[in-house]
């Protein structure tokens, strides 16, 4: 029996646009165990994108619970929420966003600014993960000089620098041809078969969620499972 | 002509889409009035300043000083002397009366009505001759001074900007008092910033026995100057300088209105320069916002000339829609204000007003149109050069 | 600090943007500097002044003159410690727009007036044994390029000497200067007894006197004491404080401060509207990235810092520029303008007021950006990338 790592419970999230109310989430439940490799998978507009938001401490639920560890991130205030996603979850967009104005080693470096380490510590720590994704020989370059798939590496390196136990991907492939974005789903699964991450990835591509372990549809704000093969 | 069309039209799309980049555009256009509106504040205040002193000299009055007199202040003449320079050919005689006035002035204590503080005032004694020296003085309210009493009239100007010298009132200098019987017009020019009284009772008061300053004489025609000239030089009996009153009176004003050019015009090119930033700032900006359209511009056959040019049409209209802008504002805020200050010569207060003239107006508009024309230049030289295909990926 | 990297690259993110951004704040500050020397000019004589110096004019007009017997009358008065006289020569160099101020007193009591004023001791010493000896400040000298020994010829413009001729000519018996950066040491002395001896009309007078009150004394009460000495005589008197004497000829040019505050203020007026615009310029560009840093772990209250240090970055770069620069072109041109404006000077409280202004225009350029940096929504920023 594995830990969980994560909890939604009975979780609603209803958006008001003038007088119209859009309820993208509806009465939630989901539990993900530590090291767990999950896709999420549905039509635009079904919430996933606001279920990784959740999860992810950057929105808050109009009711129910969002447990991520030992924190209670729907009782969390903004301030107590930023602190806490700088060492505890990565995010992974479709769109990298790197700065431009940053080297890929800056770029890395960026989230340890938020820690007490000193430039040479944050530098160690910047180059480990370059390692880890295969790019120490770009660590100078700056973003507008990568590829797409060199960027999104460099942005999963920023995502994982500072150790957080979970990753967030929306979309990770989705501006990526088949080749990088195989690339990219294979560092994904080492990440979390090796370094232990748990991952959770919305995508709308068949091929890419059977990297995960399983893959979970969303549809009008509910979940459903369909055990991967 | 087809270039031309061209131009004219890619200016014009230029323009219809200038409403997007209102924020970039204002400050380039705010930054040359702001220009061109100190510009024309600082000149004109050398410009009315001048206008008052030159106005003042008549080509038909001449003034004698004693030789080597900067001003009249320094200017001693005996009674023997005002004799022989009235009887010299030259000077216009009434009947057998020649015109002239011998006159002496003193600095007396007036406060200024904007500070409440005191300011030097010049108190001028003239003869009865006083009003047909000096062109287009007359009285405005009240009457003449009569000679031999404590009587004094006060020009407009002086009037409007020292206290106390309404007609009707008394002042006290020293220990004497005088009544102010009446208010001169002389055209606004440097006349209209002092009181005048009977110079014999001027003498009088400030013990100076028999002695003036000058001597204005009314000259038969302007030409006959170089008579009296040249006979007051051969005189032994006396040692003057005879000069154009006009001339006199531009050497007074020379000082101060070389200052106010000497600090206001490197100072106006300061700014000019600060413009120029704030419109290359504007300009780069502008290029960079409408990258895709100009490449397409480009693609459709439009030359890079047609570019360069519609870009620095953009650039120029804006600032001169600036110079424009502060060129009337500097006319409807400091035209005709008035104010006073000491001039070093006559070491008294001379009450001007601000002038912004035409030829101002003209000069800011070259400059806007210079700062507009170079802050246009190398971002045009930009636009013009851009690789089309890189700009049209720029999506 | 550690941010200082991130603010930096930030801030040259479009290179041509911001160097002409700093060039407008840097012509702001110099043009700041500049006028704050001209008004200091103008007005910053009143800062030389002694508290304990008394200045004593006729009371109808400065231009009136004072008998010399009035001397040992002041002398005697009650608070009085010491007390000189001056009067105006008003006479040029060569020729008519070479003035510069020369006035006749006595050597030994002007110096002992004056202890700012430096003077070798053994040039004050030969100045008193030369009859016709003049001294002349630093800055005339250097002007000139006189030296001691020269013969040195001025001509009258208002005192004729008694054999009818205007040419005065003194030898220079030494060079005072002065410690000070903000006094001015543009003009000559000659001796009095020469003057009033050689002089066609108006023997036994001098223009104005100069005091020192007595250490304690009021000085106040002196001036009121001198006044009513000399009231209803032939010659009344007006006494001030050397601050006041100083305060009426500036105020009679007109309200200088006024128009510099004026001009300056449509200076940083479009320097805002320039330093706000690339401010706000900046932030539109990168929303997302800054929605990036949120998620990061950014707080909202360190993305409006990050901001508004890029907005105080480039402030005070360009401002510091701006007030260095002024600063060395003032003090270069200060000897230049001696003659033409005396006291072309940067005071200290000006140096102060500019930083202080390089704070404000670096926080209202940026604070309505920070503002909006610091509110933005990480999801729908996101959303629209």
């Amino acid at each position: 029996m594995t830990e969980t790592l994560a909890r939604l419970e009975n979780v609603s999230r209803t958006y008001t646009r003038g007088k119209d109310k859009v309820e993208v989430l509806h009465n939630l439940n989901l539990s993900i165990p530590k090291s767990d490799f999950i896709a999420i998978m549905g039509p635009s507009g079904s919430g996933k994108t606001t279920l990784l938001n959740l999860l992810g401490g950057l929105d808050k639920p109009t009711s129910g619970s969002v447990t991520v560890g030992d924190a209670q991130l729907s009782s969390m205030s903004n301030s107590q929420l930023s602190r806490w996603r700088s060492t505890n979850v990565g995010f992974i967009f479709q769109f990298y966003n790197l700065l431009p104005v940053l080297s890929a080693q800056k770029n890395v470096e960026l989230p340890l600014l938020l820690t007490r380490f000193g430039s040479a510590e944050r530098a160690r720590r910047a180059s480990i993960a370059l390692d880890i994704v295969g790019l120490s020989d770009r660590a100078k370059h700056y973003p507008r000089e990568l590829s797409g798939g060199q960027e999104q590496r460099v942005a999963i390196a920023r995502a994982i620098v500072s150790d957080p136990s979970l990753l967030l991907c929306d979309e990770p492939t989705g501006d990526l041809d088949r080749e990088s974005a195989d690339d990219i789903l294979k560092l994904l699964q080492t990440l979390n078969r090796e370094h232990n991450k748990t991952i959770i990835m919305v995508t709308h591509d068949a091929q890419a969620a059977e990297y995960a372990n399983r893959t979970l549809h969303c549809d009008k704000g509910t979940l459903e499972t369909r055990v991967a093969a | 002509m087809r270039v031309i069309r061209q131009i004219l039209a890619v200016t014009w799309l230029n323009l219809r889409n200038l409403p997007q980049r209102m924020a970039s555009s204002a400050v380039a256009v705010v930054g040359v009035a702001a220009v061109v509106l100190v510009f024309s504040a600082v000149l004109s205040m050398a410009k009315g300043f001048e206008r008052t002193m030159v106005s003042a000299g008549s080509e038909d009055t001449a003034i004698v000083l004693r030789r080597g007199a900067t001003s009249e202040l320094n200017s001693g003449l005996s009674n023997e002397q005002m004799l022989i320079v009235s009887n010299a050919p030259g000077v216009m005689k009434d009947g057998d009366a020649p015109i002239i006035s011998a006159e002496l002035y003193v600095v007396v204590d007036v406060k200024k009505k904007s500070s409440n503080t005191d300011a030097n005032v010049p108190f001028r004694g003239v003869q009865a001759s006083a009003f047909d020296v000096r062109k287009g003085v007359k009285i405005s309210e009240g009457r003449m001074f009569e000679p031999g009493k404590n009587e004094i009239i006060v020009g407009l100007s002086a009037q409007r900007e020292f206290v106390g010298l309404d007609v009707d009132s008394t002042i006290k200098f020293g220990q004497t008092e005088w009544t102010v019987v009446g208010s001169f017009d002389a055209d606004g020019s440097v006349s209209e910033s002092e009181l005048w009284t009977d110079i014999v009772v001027l003498q009088g008061a400030y013990r100076r026995g028999n002695s003036y300053q000058s001597v204005r004489v009314r000259l038969e025609s302007p030409a006959s100057l170089k008579v009296l000239q040249d006979t007051l030089d051969l005189d032994p009996r006396i040692d003057v300088e005879v000069q154009n009153e006009r001339d006199y009176y531009a050497g007074q004003a020379e000082g101060l209105t070389r200052f106010i050019r000497i600090v206001g015009y490197p100072l106006t090119v300061l700014m000019a320069v600060g413009a120029l930033f704030g419109a290359l700032n504007s300009m780069y900006s502008s290029v960079s916002v409408r990258g895709k359209e100009i490449a397409t511009l480009r693609a459709l056959g439009f030359g890079p000339g047609t570019v360069l040019l519609s870009t620095m049409a953009e650039s120029t209209l804006l600032a001169l829609v600036g110079g424009l802008i502060g060129g009337v504002l500097a006319f409807l805020v400091f035209n005709g204000f008035q104010v006073s200050t000491l001039n070093g010569p006559s070491f008294s207060q001379v009450v001007f007003n601000f002038a912004v003239t035409g030829d101002l107006l003209i000069q800011g508009l070259q400059a806007a149109l210079v700062i507009g024309i170079v802050g246009g230049f190398f971002p045009a030289m930009r636009a013009a050069r851009l690789p089309v295909a890189a700009a049209l990926r720029e999506l | 600090m550690k941010y200082f990297y991130l603010v930096w690259k930030n801030a040259w993110r479009k290179k041509i943007r911001t160097t002409l951004t700093i060039l407008s704040v840097f012509i702001a500050f110099l043009l700041f500097s500049l006028l704050s020397a001209i008004n200091y000019a103008f007005t910053g004589g009143v800062d030389l002044a002694d508290a304990e110096r008394l200045v004593v004019i006729e009371k109808i007009s400065l231009i009136n003159p004072l008998p010399i017997s009035y001397m040992d009358r002041i002398a005697a008065i009650e608070g009085v410690q010491e007390v000189m006289h001056l009067s105006w020569f008003g006479g040029y160099y060569q020729e008519p727009r070479n003035q510069f101020p020369q006035f006749p007193t006595d050597p030994y009591p002007y110096f002992a007036m004056y202890p700012e004023l430096d003077i070798p001791a053994e040039q004050l010493e030969a100045w008193s044994k030369n009859r016709t000896g003049a001294v002349v400040g630093k800055d005339l000298a250097d002007q000139y390029g006189w030296k001691l020994g020269d013969r040195l010829p001025i001509i009258a413009t208002i005192w004729t000497k008694a054999d009818g001729s205007t040419n005065w000519e003194f030898d220079i018996e030494g060079i005072f200067s002065t410690s000070d950066p903000r006094g001015s040491t543009a003009y000559m002395l000659f001796r009095y007894d020469y003057f009033d001896e050689a002089r066609a009309f108006g023997q036994g007078t001098v223009g104005w006197y100069t005091l020192r009150v007595r250490n304690g004394a009021d000085p106040i009460q002196v001036a009121k004491a001198i006044d009513l000495q000399f009231a209803n005589s032939a010659a009344e008197t007006k006494t001030s404080t050397e601050a006041a004497f100083a305060q009426s000829f500036t105020k009679q040019f007109g309200n200088i401060a006024l128009i510099v505050t004026l001009v300056l203020g449509a200076v940083f007026f479009t320097l805002l509207l320039v330093s706000g615009n690339t401010m706000s310029q900046s932030v539109r560009e990168r929303i997302p990235e800054l929605a990036v840093l949120k998620t990061l772990g950014f707080t909202d209250r360190s993305v409006l810092g990050i901001v508004l240090s890029e907005s105080m970055l480039i402030t005070f770069i360009g401002g510091a520029l701006g007030l260095g620069i002024g600063w060395l072109i003032i003090k270069g041109l200060a000897s230049q303008l001696a003659a033409f404006l005396p006291g072309f000077y940067l005071p200290a409280s000006a140096l102060i007021t500019g930083v202080v202004l390089m704070i404000i225009a670096g926080v209202l350029a940026g604070i309505f950006p920070a503002a909006k940096a610091m509110r933005l929504s990480i999801v729908d920023a996101l959303s629209r990338a």
